[in-house]
């Protein structure tokens, strides 16, 4: 067995994929979540200014989705086989959402016809929502259980995709992103559009309360199999504990106008949740629904060790590389967004 | 019509498409950080306000290609399960490595190109320049890479039989320098830079044409020439090197691109002309003996033929590797005569004159796009029956839980947007064009003025 620092290299990569999937999470998230209530936003200046906010950062912040695929790829090659074969449909959908909101931020400002920009306007607060809701959607389906065979092959139809569980995971992932990107933008706004976002932050926040009540008690009640390891180790309920904690700060921090302090609260609270689902998931990656005997697992679906030792490196070199110049680039773009020549 | 054929329509189609656009992203990198590098030690105005004109060019081509891109990276999974599971071990490690070496470092510092002019000074402006356009060069090694190691496997093992077969890397440096990669790098990076230089070259002939922005498009039309004409005469060199690698390590696909049967005898090299598949006999305009000549400095040295190989390893589509293959030389050869030709009219002082020759210039565009598109379906269809040269075959590498109807559904999903994106696009460059290079033309007309703006287009002109 390789091991580093007494864990094997394909746990390792298993913390690798975590890490880069609550980096796209908290990155990402916030500029879907500006997508997804950018029509509450009326005013031409307002719309732009809301763009502008995330116009030098959601490319970048895209990139850790890709990132995170790969890495999927290259260290539990079944996994992803297995995964983005059965999610076939739902991620076609996905793709053409995230081609139409990449178009949508790009191509708004070429043209100043009002019809033009309205086009755009929707079609990227739609698919901002699309986007979300597919990857709330896959999110809640991978810790419900599919039916995958020994193979890895899936044995379901698209429609066993939309049922109540994942549905509500689905639902909840867009209400945390809403919160997350209305704070962002609080951040980066003034004047009437800030005051004007101060409500909607207070009114996605009060949705995302309620939707992750609601799944919290769906999911003691329904899905036992989520909450076990929690109820057997119960120094772990520190991480609900926390996201109370953390929850009740961001109110605290808007309030108080500390909208860094709100803004790092929501990315806690999106890593404590993720953190919730790798340690519900682990050693599984995915659980068959048909047979427990079928779960993929970090042991089972891993690449050689060879090959993942060669990975770890790639991440060792590459991920710090990645943070330094991700925070130049959001050093160079800090503070309150202005238009000028170069926006959108 | 049946998952498989159905599952390669769509990843030829997307990745067709997608590929209109990385090179035209690298090509033009190249030329801004001329541009920007020239401004910067000049600082004359006129190399800034290129710099700027064709950032923005490069915005509207580098979105589109992020965009189709992600769709290539989901496709391996959706429609190619078989074949994940077969390559991920060797071959994820060259795609993450793409993720986090380059892509992270064009997409991080795009920001900072498209939108930091006024916000960081202008060396670290062209650092930013620089970066993207080595960023989007990585990516290029990476993908390569993956690709060449299909076609020229190396540094793994196969462990486990049938469905549950799968490649295991045993050397990280081998795997990466597969007898193949280095080759078709640079023949695929000399490709790129063409089709970003004859854009620039294109634009610029239009102006002259239209006698609009006319000292801008001079300069911009030498600094694309020039990059033309080093990376076209580059590219006969390193072709020959890659047919070279062909030719030893993958005969099948050298004997389909010139159309030769017989299995022990001298090879010519066609002009033009079309193989007769059911006859086994290839008709047209040849050079006796030239690809013997080619591979074996010889012009009667034989070459293996395609009857050397059973007929369930052959490519399947000759015609199509063979008149790719051809297309693909007669674009070469006409990009090498016209940036030669320019380049002395340029010396002579003539070359902005021949308004013939501006109009020729201006569709030249084509040119590399052709090439680039026609030397992969070379290289893809030549490959063929096998997606792993020699150890997994295209049939066996699509995903089992995947049914016929789906795989038509999301083709005709990415037709449908696809023509919609490539509309657009067009659409959108051409209002680009014929604004042409002005400033911060993007928002004068919209209604957000701010009193920044006002003061920026006052200290600008």
């Amino acid at each position: 067995m390789y091991t580093f620092l007494g864990i094997d290299y394909a746990s390792w990569w298993f913390l690798v994929i975590g890490a880069t999937f609550t980096g796209y999470a908290i990155l990402d998230g916030f500029d879907l979540g500006a997508g997804a209530i950018h029509l509450f936003l009326n005013k031409e200046e307002s719309r732009r200014l809301a763009l502008n906010a995330i116009g030098p950062v959601w490319d970048g912040n895209e990139v850790w989705l890709v990132i995170g695929g790969g890495a999927l790829f290259a260290g539990f090659p079944k996994v992803y086989a297995a995964a983005f074969s059965a999610f076939y449909i739902p991620f076609m959908l996905f793709l053409t959402a995230l081609i139409f909101r990449a178009i949508s931020i790009e191509f708004r400002s070429k043209e100043p016809w009002t019809w033009w920009r309205n086009w755009w306007d929707v079609s990227y607060c739609v698919s901002s929502i699309v986007v979300t809701l597919t990857l709330g959607l896959t999110l809640g389906n991978i810790l419900k259980g599919l039916p995958i065979d020994e193979q890895g092959n899936y044995q379901g139809t698209t429609l066993d995709f939309l049922n109540p569980f994942s549905l509500m995971v689905s639902i909840t992932t867009l209400s945390l992103f809403m919160m997350h990107g209305a704070i962002y933008l609080v951040m980066k706004t003034e004047n009437r559009l800030y005051a004007k976002l101060t409500i909607i932050v207070k009114n996605t926040t009060i949705f995302f309360v309620l939707c992750i009540l609601l799944l919290s008690f769906y999911t003691l009640l329904y899905i036992p199999h989520l909450s076990h390891r929690i109820k057997l180790n119960p120094w772990l309920f520190f991480v609900p504990v926390a996201m109370v904690l953390v929850m009740a700060n961001i109110t605290r921090s808007i309030s108080k106008r500390k909208y860094r302090f709100a803004f790092i609260s929501s990315a806690i609270i999106i890593s404590l949740l993720l953190i919730i689902v790798a340690v519900e998931l682990y050693p599984n990656l995915m659980l068959s629904s048909l047979d427990p005997r079928y779960n993929l697992t970090v042991q089972n679906a891993a690449s050689s060790p060879k090959s993942l030792g060669i990975m770890l490196t790639v991440a060792a070199i590459g991920v710090p590389l990645v943070a330094i110049y991700t925070t130049f680039v959001f050093w160079t773009f800090k503070g309150k967004v202005k238009l000028d020549e170069m926006s959108y | 019509m049946d998952v498989e054929i159905l599952a390669r329509i769509q990843f030829a189609f997307t990745i067709a498409f997608h590929y209109i656009y990385p090179p035209l992203s690298i090509g033009l990198g190249v030329n801004m950080v001329i541009m920007e590098g020239l401004y910067l030690k000049t600082g004359k105005p006129i190399y800034e306000q290129m710099a700027r004109f064709f950032t923005r060019i490069f915005a509207l081509i580098f979105g589109i290609g992020v965009a189709t891109g992600i769709v290539m990276e989901f496709e391996f999974g959706t429609n190619w399960a078989t074949y994940s599971k077969y390559v991920g071990d060797v071959f994820g490690s060259a795609l993450a490595a793409e993720g986090i070496f380059a892509f992270a470092l064009e997409s991080g510092f795009l920001g900072v190109l498209l939108f930091g002019w006024n916000r960081v000074s202008p060396k670290v402006h062209f650092f930013s320049t620089v970066m993207v356009t080595l960023g989007s060069m990585f990516s290029a090694i990476w993908i390569v890479v993956a690709n060449s190691w299909q076609q020229t496997p190396a540094g793994y093992h196969v462990v486990g039989t049938g469905l549950n077969a799968r490649a295991e890397i045993t050397d990280f440096w081998e795997m990466v320098f597969n007898p193949s990669s280095v080759e078709r790098m640079l023949h695929v990076w000399l490709g790129a830079f063409l089709s970003g230089a004859f854009l620039v070259i294109s634009i610029s002939a239009y102006y002259l044409l239209k006698k609009r922005h006319v000292e801008f498009a001079k300069k911009s039309f030498t600094i694309g020439l020039v990059v033309a004409l080093i990376a076209s005469y580059a590219q006969l060199f390193s072709g020959h090197e890659a047919a070279t690698v062909v030719s030893e390590y993958q005969p099948a696909k050298l004997a389909a691109m010139e159309g030769h049967f017989d299995s022990s005898a001298k090879a010519d090299m066609y002009l033009f002309g079309y193989i007769d598949k059911k006859n086994e006999q290839t008709h047209g305009l040849a050079i006796p003996g030239g690809l013997s000549f080619l591979t074996h400095f010889d012009f009667k040295a034989p070459v293996t033929g395609l009857k050397s190989f059973k007929p369930e390893d052959r490519p399947q589509a000759l015609n199509i590797v063979f008149q790719s293959y051809h297309i693909m030389i007669t674009c070469g050869m006409l990009m090498i005569a016209l940036t030669t030709v320019g380049v002395i009219l340029l010396r002579r002082k003539k070359l902005f004159e021949k308004r013939w020759l501006m109009m020729v210039f201006a569709w030249s565009v084509f040119l590399p796009q052709i090439a680039n598109q026609v030397g992969w379906y070379t290289a893809e269809t030549g490959r063929q029956p096998w997606v792993v040269y020699g150890l997994l075959r295209t049939s066996d590498a699509l995903s089992q839980a995947v049914k016929a109807n789906q795989v038509l559904f999301s083709l005709l999903l990415f037709m449908f947007v696809y023509l919609f994106l490539f509309t657009l696009f067009v659409f959108l460059l051409n209002r680009k064009i014929q604004h042409g290079p002005g400033f911060h033309h993007d928002n004068d007309e919209s209604e957000g003025h701010s009193p920044h703006l006002e003061e920026m287009a006052e200290n600008f002109g």
